[in-house]
């Protein structure tokens, strides 16, 4: 792959990247979450296409179409969410999109032959091919991922966060299986956040960050503190506004969290005028620690106060309580696209009978005072860029007037104007004695805005640290449980 | 003007308009020469709005809302049954009667809710349950019979008035059920706009998990919908019953298909989150017309069959072309 470049809107996601794998080699990928792995991957699948740049492979110039060009060339794609149908038995998935049939009435004797065929091959002979996979244990379904990779006989395999859902036992066989395609001459890109597997089982490694290549090496070259400095490697730039800040009373405590999902065990104190930060890999369970605060999913065990509030709660109630969440998923979850951005804005406090000239004027001002970019508050959300709808869904909880704000994700996927007017809002509403408890996956804004941070692993939430008594490369070997 | 036309629900309406006049003007020309009398209107309103007209104010909210309802023809067959029950054998007073099918609509409503929000079965499986569970139960209500029942001046709510009194002409125009039906949809299209519960369906529909995130009450609002629309297909059967003048366990079939086609016509999405009671109105006037035209000219029931569907799918694909266009 060379000079591949791709932009989205104003975000530069892979700047001139030059990437090389070879056959029979385990190449690592790896940089923090939004460092361009994930798109640079997109590209290569054919999902998505670049802007500029060439893909030899095989000697032979290569632009797929779509995500099954580049799979019957030999390009084949592992993601972290599986993509099988559930409903469908191993042999229809491994074989999906090239069915081996006649006048379209599939042969089902050569078909479970070729399936099992190609999960021999990976050392998996005890397997009814004919039971749909969602009778299969995860780790199991994944097998029958990289074995459609083996029936298209794949020369290029990649692998994205493949362990991130499985147990112990079963990433030892999955290592096992990626050792087997390495040696029947399969380039095999591993992508993953834990860095000591990289150590065990991959060859060589390329290091992205902010969408530029910084670095390839031979993993034996290199020990983990290099990979973490080539992965953080910027300075904390005057972006991020924060003021002396002078935290007072606990308005949220939490104890001992353990959600019916995630997390498994998680406290914290959150003081009114301070921000505190959660870092941690996505999956670990972050999004569920504020989404069992904020009443959105369910609690197993353990203590939430709010104020003088303790216990769970809907959200209605925690609204009423003066909590307000910012969603991580403004399309989904966050704002309704279809209704205007003065609904949007006041859906949380609305009066049995709605005055559209007093919700025209409240809308107005938080428009101006959060900077919205919009025609009118009439406008409906969906009309405006990402940056817009983002301050669009935090200016619901300004103009709810909460004292806790949950904010998951919030400068995801927006602009770096729209980012420098969040960050300058976090810091006025601490000043102001809102307490703020913030979710990112990029380290220099946690570092940048946050009084104190704590990192969650696996569905544990670590102690929290001052910001100044802690830094990237700590919080990152921390998240990775290295 | 640019504002207005990047401003998609006012183009949805004046597209809807246009369109209507192109239909209008084609049976000008073609139809019988009194096709643009004040006459010939009057007996569209009255073949319109009672009956479709109201039921379309029920399930405009329930697709605003998400949802879906196919047992309107059903329901409306069984409250006609059940006031002419309630007229025959327990000699009650024509309100009461009245009361008690929009009641028996509302319970309905409330049932097809229940299952929805408690139950979390798919609404469209639901109320496939209940088009069929309700007419069945109307039907063994009324013993497989119409029912017969005494008149009173339920019967006259969608005739048109007689009497030639100058202080009453305008009021004259239309009959009780037409103005029934336009003050229903001033009031609900008011509810939808200006009330935090109207708020609420439209957000719900838009984005269920976006209103869950801000507090707003999913589970109760879905219920009350359904009830509310339950009501007005209550109202409708009413409508049913004075056209009939008699209760009758078949009747209004296929009326849900009917009052889908008016709303989706209307523009709203089946996705949610979309649509309005003056758009789902002009769908149902514009359905009318066809087929006022239609027989008017002569032609035969098949032709005007296929000019509906026709103009069903036309109407949602132009909508669908004009939001990519933006």
């Amino acid at each position: 792959m060379h000079g591949i470049c791709k932009r989205f809107g104003a975000t530069v996601a892979l700047d001139n990247v030059n990437l090389d794998f070879e056959r029979g080699e385990v190449h690592a990928l790896v940089g923090e979450n939004g460092s361009g792995k994930s798109t640079l991957m997109r590209v290569l699948s054919g999902a998505i296409k670049a802007d500029a740049g060439t893909i030899t492979f095989d000697g032979q110039p290569y632009s797929p179409h779509n995500p099954m060009d580049a799979r019957r060339m030999g390009i084949a794609m592992i993601y972290q969410e599986l993509a099988l149908c559930p409903h469908l038995s191993t042999a229809e998935n491994v074989l999906l999109g090239m069915e081996l049939h006649s006048f379209g009435v599939i042969d089902r004797t050569t078909s479970r032959q070729r399936t099992e065929e190609a999960l021999k091959l990976l050392g998996i002979t005890n397997l009814n091919v004919d039971v749909p996979v969602s009778t299969l244990p995860i780790a199991t379904r994944q097998l029958v991922e990289i074995a459609r990779a083996v029936a298209l006989d794949s020369k290029v395999v990649v692998l994205d966060e493949p362990t991130s859902s499985l147990t112990q036992a079963d990433v030892e066989k999955l290592f096992e299986v990626v050792q087997i395609l390495r040696d029947k001459g399969a380039a095999i890109v591993y992508i993953s956040h834990f860095l000591d597997e990289i150590k065990r089982i991959c060859d060589r490694m390329t290091v992205l960050r902010d969408g530029v290549n910084v670095g390839a090496a031979k993993v034996a070259d290199v020990d983990t503190d290099t990979i973490v400095s080539m992965m953080v490697g910027r300075k904390i730039d005057t972006i991020y506004p924060r003021s002396e800040r002078h935290p007072g009373e606990v308005l949220l405590e939490v104890k001992g969290l353990h959600g019916k999902k995630k997390p498994e065990d998680a406290s914290l104190e959150l003081r009114r005028g301070e921000v505190l930060g959660i870092a941690g890999l996505n999956g670990s369970g972050r999004t569920e620690l504020m989404r069992c605060i904020f009443g959105l999913d369910s609690v197993k065990s353990g203590k939430i106060k709010i104020g003088t509030y303790e216990g769970t709660a809907k959200p209605a109630k925690r609204w009423n309580e003066g909590v307000g969440m910012l969603s991580e998923d403004r399309k989904l979850e966050g704002l309704a696209l279809t209704m205007t951005i003065a609904d949007n804005m006041t859906m949380t406090k609305l009066k049995p009978i709605i005055s559209n000239v007093q919700q025209g004027e409240d809308a107005k001002q938080w428009i101006a005072k959060t900077g919205v970019k919009c025609r009118s508050p009439l406008q409906a959300v969906g009309e405006l860029s990402g940056g817009n709808q983002q301050k669009v869904a935090i200016a619901r909880l300004l103009y709810h007037d909460v004292d806790v704000l949950l904010l998951d994700e919030p400068t995801r996927g927006i602009d770096v104007g729209s980012k420098e007017t969040i960050y300058a809002l976090i810091d006025q509403l601490a000043l102001q004695g809102k307490a703020v408890l913030m979710i990112s996956s990029y380290l220099p804004e946690l570092l940048g805005t946050c009084d104190r941070i704590a990192v969650m692993h696996k569905g544990n939430l670590g102690q929290t640290r001052l910001v100044a008594e802690t830094d990237a490369e700590a919080i990152i070997r921390e998240a990775a449980g290295a | 003007m640019k504002n207005i036309l990047k401003n998609s629900s006012l183009t949805n309406l004046l597209g809807l308009v246009i369109a209507w006049c192109f239909i209008f003007a084609f049976f000008w020309w073609k139809a019988p020469p009194n096709f643009h009398s004040l006459d010939n209107f009057q007996t569209m309103a009255r073949q319109v709005m009672p009956i479709v007209g109201i039921a379309t104010l029920g399930m405009t909210c329930i697709i605003i809302c998400g949802g879906i309802d196919l047992s309107v023809g059903s329901v409306v067959a069984f409250v006609t049954v059940v006031i002419a029950r309630l007229l025959l054998q327990f000699h009650v007073s024509p309100w009461v009667a009245l009361l008690g099918g929009v009641v028996g609509g509302g319970l309905w409503g409330f049932v097809n809710g229940f299952i929805i929000t408690r139950l979390k079965v798919v609404p469209f499986i639901v109320t496939l349950g209940t088009y069929l569970f309700v007419r069945g139960a109307a039907k063994g209500l009324a013993n497989s019979r119409t029912i017969d029942s005494p008149s009173s001046w339920l019967n006259d709510l969608t005739s048109q008035p007689k009497g030639n009194h100058a202080w009453y002409a305008f009021w004259n125009l239309f009959p009780t059920g037409v103005w029934v039906t336009i003050v229903g949809a001033v009031l609900v299209a008011w509810m939808l706009k200006r009330t935090r519960f109207g708020r609420h369906i439209v957000a719900v529909g838009s984005n269920e998990q976006a209103a869950r995130l801000c507090g707003v009450p999913v589970e109760r609002v879905k219920l009350a919908v359904y009830v509310l629309a339950g009501l007005f297909m209550g109202l409708a059967g009413l409508m049913q019953y004075s056209r009939l003048t008699l209760g009758d366990p078949t009747a209004a079939d296929g009326l849900e298909l009917k009052v889908i086609a008016a709303v989706v016509i209307g523009g709203a999405s089946l996705n949610g989150g979309q649509g309005s009671i003056l758009g789902s109105l002009l769908g149902a006037w514009i359905m009318t017309t066809i087929s006022t035209g239609c027989s008017q000219m002569g032609l035969d029931n098949w032709v005007e069959q296929m000019i509906t569907g026709a103009i069903i799918v036309m109407a949602v694909a132009v909508d669908k072309l004009r939001l990519r266009r933006e």
